[in-house]
């Protein structure tokens, strides 16, 4: 038994508590990094109310990847794509009506928020199926290759003056183009307040929190509140995946996912299984791109990238594919360590040396260096720079997962198949595994080679 | 042989392969309004003659950097999708050495190996070009093929040797990591800022029906370049005992090796021909369109994706054939839908191709 599998095992509360424990460990991290260069109360806060909405963010995505490539074996490298769609339908039926004078160039249908991101999730899934149609039927690689030209052209059709205004329903809309989208409807989190009746309830508990705050202390509980919520958000995922995983639909994903030949030949329709299921991650990436987006006042299509399907790929590598507290801990690793880690490190030095005056370019930086054996213009550049620089680190530790733990954290754990518990409660080692046999499985590497052993016999 | 059995074969096939059908009827419309439009002067028949050879250099550096990835793909079974920045760094290599060259003494050292970053040296001011300064031209065409030799070598014996043997997956991961932080540690060296590198290469005006069809030496430089690498390249491979090494190690690898192919050597050669074409086409793009970017390489990447699929993985001349498809549809699309989607035009082609035949044009001729 490897020293991971005897952790998870003796952690209270089982996975619940391995997240809570690894979540307390990065924040405790953070805060006392903000009590060492002395930031003040509402800059420790500012922070946490950042790091959660990351986290939360990242471990949506990757659950609902983990439901792609962990339990179907899909290579979708388009996520991108579907959390634009998800957002932008959103915006076309949130968004009040036009009118003219407006800061917004184009108005929307006025719709409730709720009814929006329902159409966002359906337009996202809609978009999977006609990826999906076409491409299941293919190799993975090439599956990765259609869904991330179907992510570019997502971009591309929102960049393009044809969309940049239409009529809908007599109604002047529009995606707004290359110069981007004003989120004019109200406050999502006012809207959900509102829709319970809570609104001056909040408004309530942001006065009473001004005793610790003082001044304008709304902008601050909004930012706890809303990492709050995608934390809810979270849970929901990750309960909705597990119910999924253990149904009998989610075996048959399991199977496709280890031999697909073999479950079409035990009758099941593989291509239907993979069409749902790819539907289904589609829904919740656009409901992650929704809640990610819909707070920041304003999208452009140059935000959707493919860098924001690699962060997530990472994210669930970190994790291990096919474990979904794996891909709720790879998320919060993932934003915590690698995203926004590098950029708290910048305001930390930023912090400790606030004089300092960067270079523009790289000549300038190495110039010193080389002439007067100066490092100090090339390190400033380099924090400058901290934004390009953890790209650079990510895909190393990309590289480096690859080379040596290619099944992350929690990686292919076994999973009982059954829906009653299988053994005794003490001893419980002989669940049946998800994975034995499978050629990502049954990897000998050094660190696995005992476990994989046992496994076998 | 009846006009009935033409018929019943006729059915069978739209019966069989609807969406081949469905392909050949949007096909025909589309050629017909061409024609309607060229007869009727809605369109000229100069401004479909330059946009015809404008998809054709596009064409031509797609299929000469989609040669080195259908050769790895089919060789070491994986995608590899750090291969459009092997292209940027090859082009800013061959340029940070054509910029040295063009412009020593006239600027300093540092801003000219940078190839300009931060708008301290502008090519066009430099009067960069194939016949300004051919010698610069040249040797940073030869920097730019030996540097990308060196760079997928040395990524190939770090990164990609020691897992080998994983499966196609794996190595797709392994190579996406790569692309990151290859593209950000040349943003961060280079800046994010798209330069211009080129002055104005001299034109002539071929007289073209109704207009002018306009062809800059450095269209020609591109023409004599990629044609004459390619023909090389099939040499090589047709005429030597590494060809049919490659090929055989493209059919089964297992079975190469126990009948004496030193199959890492011809790994090597692999990423040596590979990265040489690849590096050239990043340098005869930049001379082609004159600009440089970090973005540059990855943006064309998805591209060649689509010509190496299209013509079928594993085969040269499908990479030379489906870089010409996939040039002219991007090029040749404006002229039905707005050219906003000139690259998502091409990249329907490669879906559309994916279902409809998916192992390629010239499919089952791995390396050959």
């Amino acid at each position: 038994m490897s020293v991971r599998e005897d952790l998870g095992n003796r952690m209270p509360g089982g996975d619940a508590g391995l997240i809570v424990a690894v979540l307390v460990v990065l924040y405790v991290a953070y805060v006392l990094a903000g009590v060492g260069l002395g930031y003040s109360l509402r800059g420790q806060l500012n922070t946490v109310a950042v790091l959660t909405f990351y986290i939360g963010a990242f471990a949506m995505l990757a659950l609902a990847l983990n439901l792609h490539w962990g339990y179907t074996g899909l290579f979708n490298i388009g996520i991108v794509g579907f959390m634009a769609i998800g957002i932008y339908v959103m915006a076309l039926v949130s968004k009040p009506l036009y009118q003219s004078g407006g800061a917004a160039q184009v108005g929307g249908l006025g719709l409730p928020i709720v009814v929006g991101i329902v159409a966002g999730m359906v337009a996202a899934a809609l978009l999977g199926l006609v990826v999906a149609l076409p491409a299941l039927r293919l190799r993975a690689d090439y599956l990765a290759i259609v869904t991330i030209a179907m992510s570019e052209i997502v971009r591309f059709s929102f960049l393009s003056g044809e969309f940049q205004r239409f009529t809908l329903f007599g109604r002047r809309v529009g995606f707004g183009g290359g110069s981007g989208l004003i989120l004019d409807f109200t406050d999502p989190l006012q809207a959900f307040f509102e829709t319970f009746g809570l609104w001056n309830a909040y408004l309530g508990f942001v006065d009473a929190f001004g005793a610790i705050v003082p001044t304008n202390p709304k902008p601050v509980v909004d930012g706890l509140v809303y990492g709050l919520v995608l934390l809810l958000f979270v849970a929901a995922y990750y309960w909705l995946l597990k119910r999924t995983g253990e149904s009998p639909f989610g075996r048959v994903l399991k199977a496709i996912r280890e031999d697909e030949d073999v479950a079409n030949s035990l009758g099941k329709d593989t291509n239907q299984f993979k069409i749902k299921s790819f539907m289904l991650g589609c829904a919740l990436m656009g409901l992650a791109g929704i809640l990610w987006f819909m707070t920041q006042g304003a999208v452009t299509p140059n935000t959707f990238r493919p860098r924001i399907t690699f962060f997530v790929w990472i994210a669930l590598i970190i994790g291990g594919a096919g474990s979904n507290t794996g891909s709720v801990l790879g998320g919060a690793v993932f934003a915590a360590v690698l995203y926004q880690g590098p950029r708290y490190f910048k305001n930390l030095v930023d912090a400790a040396l606030p004089s300092f005056n960067a270079p523009s370019s790289f000549g300038p930086a190495v110039a010193p260096l080389l002439s007067n054996l100066n490092p100090a213009p090339l390190f400033y550049y380099t924090v400058d720079s901290i934004r390009q620089l953890q790209l650079v680190l990510m895909g190393l530790v990309l590289i480096w997962l690859m080379h040596n733990r290619p099944e992350g954290m929690l990686g292919h754990r076994k999973e009982t198949a059954a829906g009653i518990p299988l053994t005794s409660p003490r001893t419980r080692t002989a669940a049946t595994d998800g994975s034995t046999g499978g050629d990502e499985g049954g990897r000998p590497t050094d660190a696995e080679g005992g476990e994989g052993g046992e496994r076998d016999e | 042989m009846g006009i009935a059995e033409t018929y019943s074969r006729g059915r069978r096939f739209a019966v069989d392969r609807p969406g081949a059908l469905l392909l050949a009827v949007v096909g025909v419309l589309l050629v017909g309004d061409l024609l309607t439009g060229l007869a009727s002067g809605r369109t000229a028949f100069s401004d479909v003659g330059s946009l015809v050879w404008d998809g054709l250099m596009r064409g031509l550096v797609i299929g000469l950097a989609g040669i080195g990835l259908s050769m790895t793909y089919s060789i070491l079974n994986f995608a590899n999708f750090a291969h459009g920045d092997y292209i940027t760094a090859g082009a800013f290599s061959g340029w940070g050495t054509t910029y040295l060259l063009a412009g020593l003494g006239r600027a300093d050292v540092g801003s000219l190996l940078l190839v300009g970053a931060g708008g301290s040296v502008f090519g066009g001011a430099l009067g960069i070009g194939i016949t300004g300064t051919p010698v610069a031209v040249v040797a940073g065409l030869l920097v730019a093929g030996v540097f990308t030799i060196v760079l997928s070598l040395a990524v190939d014996r770090f990164i990609f040797r020691p897992i080998r043997d994983e499966d196609g997956i794996t190595l797709l991961i392994t190579s996406i990591g790569v692309a990151f932080a290859l593209r950000y540690m040349m943003q961060f060296v280079f800046g994010s800022d798209v330069r211009g590198t080129t002055a104005q290469p001299p034109a002539v005006s071929l007289y073209f029906v109704d207009g002018a069809v306009r062809i800059n030496m450095h269209d020609l430089t591109l023409v004599v370049v990629a044609g004459g690498l390619m023909l090389g390249v099939h040499l090589l491979l047709q005429r030597t005992k590494l060809g049919k090494a490659m090929r055989a190690m493209a059919d089964n690898e297992d079975l190469a090796r126990i009948t004496g192919i030193p199959t890492e050597r011809v790994v090597r050669s692999v990423w040596i021909i590979g990265g040489g074409l690849t590096g050239v086409a990043g340098y005869m793009f930049v001379l082609w369109k004159g600009t440089l970017g970090f973005n540059d390489g990855w943006l064309l990447l998805l591209l060649i994706f689509a010509a190496v699929i299209l013509g079928g993985i594993g085969s040269v001349y499908g990479a030379i054939a489906g870089g010409l498809v996939i040039g002219l549809t991007a090029s040749l699309s404006v002229i039905w839908i707005p050219s906003a989607f000139a690259r998502a035009a091409a990249f329907f082609v490669m879906i559309i191709i994916l279902l409809v035949k998916p192992s390629g044009l010239f499919s089952g001729r791995s390396t050959a």
